[in-house]
């Protein structure tokens, strides 16, 4: 019998964070209102009473210059984790990870490493407009040379930081604002997950629902209503945006033959039309269906409380673009 | 005050040699660029090499160093081969990146040099970051932050200041105002053309120095340091210098006129320090022509190196795309 007791995404990603700091004194956090505010998803409440200013370093306003100087400390031995607002804000310090983190290992021969991690929200559902709610993930999944993370799950929450600080390189763990005042089961007889992998949530033998972060749960609930109607989902969690776990992606869709990829991210240009080429170059024979995505609408996303939920991805979307292509609309 | 600049023949020596193969290395590479062995951009540092002597020779190893696209002086002060280092001109394997990053993206873990960085204004977090590190590591090291005027109009500049002066770290801000960024001559383009004083108002001393002479750069290197070392936190230095040639190999030059470039080569860093050996009686006869003979022969070593080298293996495209681990610092691949 394992010990299964309620814990929040917020919860997780906080004790994940306390975790690292005490196993290793190279560990430290920079970022802006982590310490004396305890952060502004609370996920770092009460750090900076247990581990000091020096490694709960609360930063002005510069994204570009803490990210900046995660990287350098990174390459010199340290163990950062940055933690950025949200992915908005993150733009602030693209050229730092863009150009610097994701380049320096191959620029330079391989003379250095940059084991950093990067952490911020993501998503809309807040009702923060247009410019807290985007989805921008896709984009950095977009850069190699970094490993991108979406725990969706109370227990990736909890243990995917471990071994992202064990990687070598920069890794950017996005936490979707919907999930941290979530509340599930944790089983504490768990105490490590891959970050290589992508994950089978739901099984199921008729359509492949492939998702990840804030929309999986849309898509388990979606693969419910559709249970209803005789239609057996299967539900990927691809967990990991960067390197993409084809084998499980493709294994799924192979089976199921049908496939619908669920990203909050903007259709045009994005992480549903990476996968969904990748399984029309390596699966199409095996497709009863033609492929098909449901994304956000390509608008910012709006305020009004309607507005917002036409722009997201719903249950009600999914189930919709499911039964049309099971050719039961 | 224990870090004082000596001004005794060999000393006065050295600083030249150490101008002049920066210098030659450079006219070499002018060669081998109109050869098309290298190709790309090429930002020579023609005019500025009394910064670079100036400020590494108050280094020690244990210091840290990141630069910008116009690096090779840096380079070469700091102690990187020159043939590891034209062996990365020519983009071969031998090269210390491996020919990966060429000219503009120089970097020698050994040497504790964390790039040369072609983003404008990319290496001051950087820098902050290196800084930060070895001080919560407790590593007794300064960082040494090169970057040109142009920078100082970027957010990463003022960020950098701040952070480094709110959190005392032990960086050495260096400033190679050479009054243009490309075509975009300072007065064009910052309100206040005194870059030390901006740096004044984050609260670190601030200095401009004449980054002609390659004796007052390294005098006021030296003063920076000792503050820096001394646990003061940060300071800025700019030195006030001049590129003779293009921005990078070519181009029309219609920002400025000919008669300014031949009023300031006139006042060249080297030009300046052997005229000045030769008043005071510290350069003799044949002194120069047995510099550059030394300096000349390295660089026919270097270029047969580097000539002699191996292009990578495009079987080895995506190595260290992801690295397998961290390498130890220090360690070379
Ligand atoms: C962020 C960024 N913007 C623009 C450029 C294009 N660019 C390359 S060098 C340069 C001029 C920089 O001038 P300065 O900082 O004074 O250095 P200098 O070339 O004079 O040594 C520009 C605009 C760049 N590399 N990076
Ligand atoms: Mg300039």
């Amino acid at each position: 019998m394992s010990d299964t007791a309620p814990m929040t995404y917020r919860e997780a990603c906080r004790q994940a964070l306390i975790e690292a700091m005490e196993a290793d004194p190279r560990v430290f956090m920079m970022g802006e209102d982590i310490g004396a505010y305890g952060g502004c998803y609370a996920v770092t409440k009460g750090l900076l009473d247990m581990f000091g200013p020096e490694r709960i370093r609360d930063t002005p306003l510069a994204e570009s210059g803490f990210t900046g100087a995660g990287i350098g400390a990174a390459m010199v031995g340290m163990r950062p984790i940055v933690e950025i607002m949200t992915v908005n804000f993150s733009l602030l310090a693209l050229d730092q990870i863009i150009n610097n983190a994701a380049t320096i290992p191959h620029m330079s021969g391989g003379q250095f490493a940059v084991p950093l991690v990067i952490r911020m929200a993501t998503g809309g559902g807040r009702r923060v407009a247009a410019q807290h709610s985007h989805s921008l993930e896709g984009w950095y999944a977009h850069i190699p040379g970094i490993r991108i993370l979406a725990p969706a799950t109370i227990e990736d929450a909890r243990h995917m930081l471990k071994p992202a600080l064990a990687d070598p390189n920069p890794v950017l763990i996005f936490e979707h604002v919907m999930l941290y005042n979530d509340t599930e089961p944790f089983d504490a007889s768990v105490n490590a997950v891959d970050i290589a992998t992508a994950a089978v949530r739901r099984a199921g033998a008729d359509v492949s629902l492939v998702t990840y972060g804030g929309s999986l749960k849309k898509c388990l609930a979606a693969a419910e209503t559709l249970a209803e109607d005789g239609v057996d989902a299967e539900v990927i969690d691809l967990r990991v945006l960067r390197p993409l776990d084809d084998a499980t992606i493709l294994g799924s869709v192979r089976k199921t033959r049908r496939c619908v990829i669920v990203d909050e991210g903007w259709r045009t240009g994005s992480l549903s039309a990476e996968i969904g080429m990748r399984i029309a170059e390596t699966a199409f024979f095996d497709l009863d269906a033609p492929l098909r995505r449901v994304c956000s609408a390509e608008v910012p996303i709006p305020y009004a409380p309607a507005m917002e939920d036409a722009a997201l991805p719903q249950p009600a979307t999914i189930v919709a673009t499911v039964r049309e292509l099971m050719g039961r609309g | 005050m224990t870090d004082r600049v000596h001004l005794d023949r060999p000393r006065l020596l050295h600083l030249l040699e150490a101008m002049e193969r920066i210098r030659l290395f450079e006219a070499k590479c002018v060669e081998l660029y109109q050869t098309q062995k290298i190709l790309g951009f090429l930002h020579l540092y023609d005019g500025e090499e009394a910064v670079s002597v100036g400020v590494i020779e108050a280094l020690r190893p244990e210091d840290a160093v990141v630069a910008t696209y116009r690096e090779h002086g840096q380079a070469l002060a700091r102690g990187i081969g020159m043939d590891v280092l034209m062996a990365e001109m020519l983009g071969k394997v031998e090269g210390c990146c491996r020919g990966r990053g060429g000219s503009m993206h120089i970097f020698d873990a050994k040497k504790r040099f964390y790039g040369g960085n072609a983003i404008v204004g990319g290496g001051l977090p950087l820098a902050i970051g290196v800084a930060l590190g070895d001080k919560m590591q407790g590593r007794e090291a300064v960082t040494v932050c090169f970057f040109g005027d142009g920078a100082a109009g970027e957010g990463e500049f003022h960020e950098s200041l701040n952070l480094a002066a709110l959190w005392q770290l032990p960086v050495l801000f260096v400033c190679e105002n050479n009054l243009y960024s490309m075509g975009m001559a300072l007065g064009r383009a910052e309100v206040d053309t005194d870059i030390a004083r901006h740096a004044g108002g984050y609260t670190m001393p601030a200095e401009a120095v004449d980054g002609m002479d390659v004796v007052a750069v390294e005098a006021a290197a030296r003063r920076a340091l000792e503050h820096v070392r001394g646990g003061g936190g940060p300071a800025f230095l700019e030195c006030r210098t001049y590129r003779f040639r293009a921005h990078s190999m070519f181009d029309a030059q219609s920002y400025r006129t000919k008669e300014e470039v031949a009023a300031w080569r006139d006042k060249g860093p080297i030009l300046r320090l052997t005229r000045w050996m030769t008043e005071t009686g510290l350069l003799h006869a044949g002194d120069q022509a047995a510099i550059e003979e030394r300096v000349k022969a390295e660089i026919e070593a270097a270029v047969a190196f580097a000539e002699a080298g191996t292009l990578e293996d495009p079987a080895d495209l995506l190595k260290f795309v992801s690295m397998e681990n961290v390498p130890q610092e220090g360690a070379v691949r």
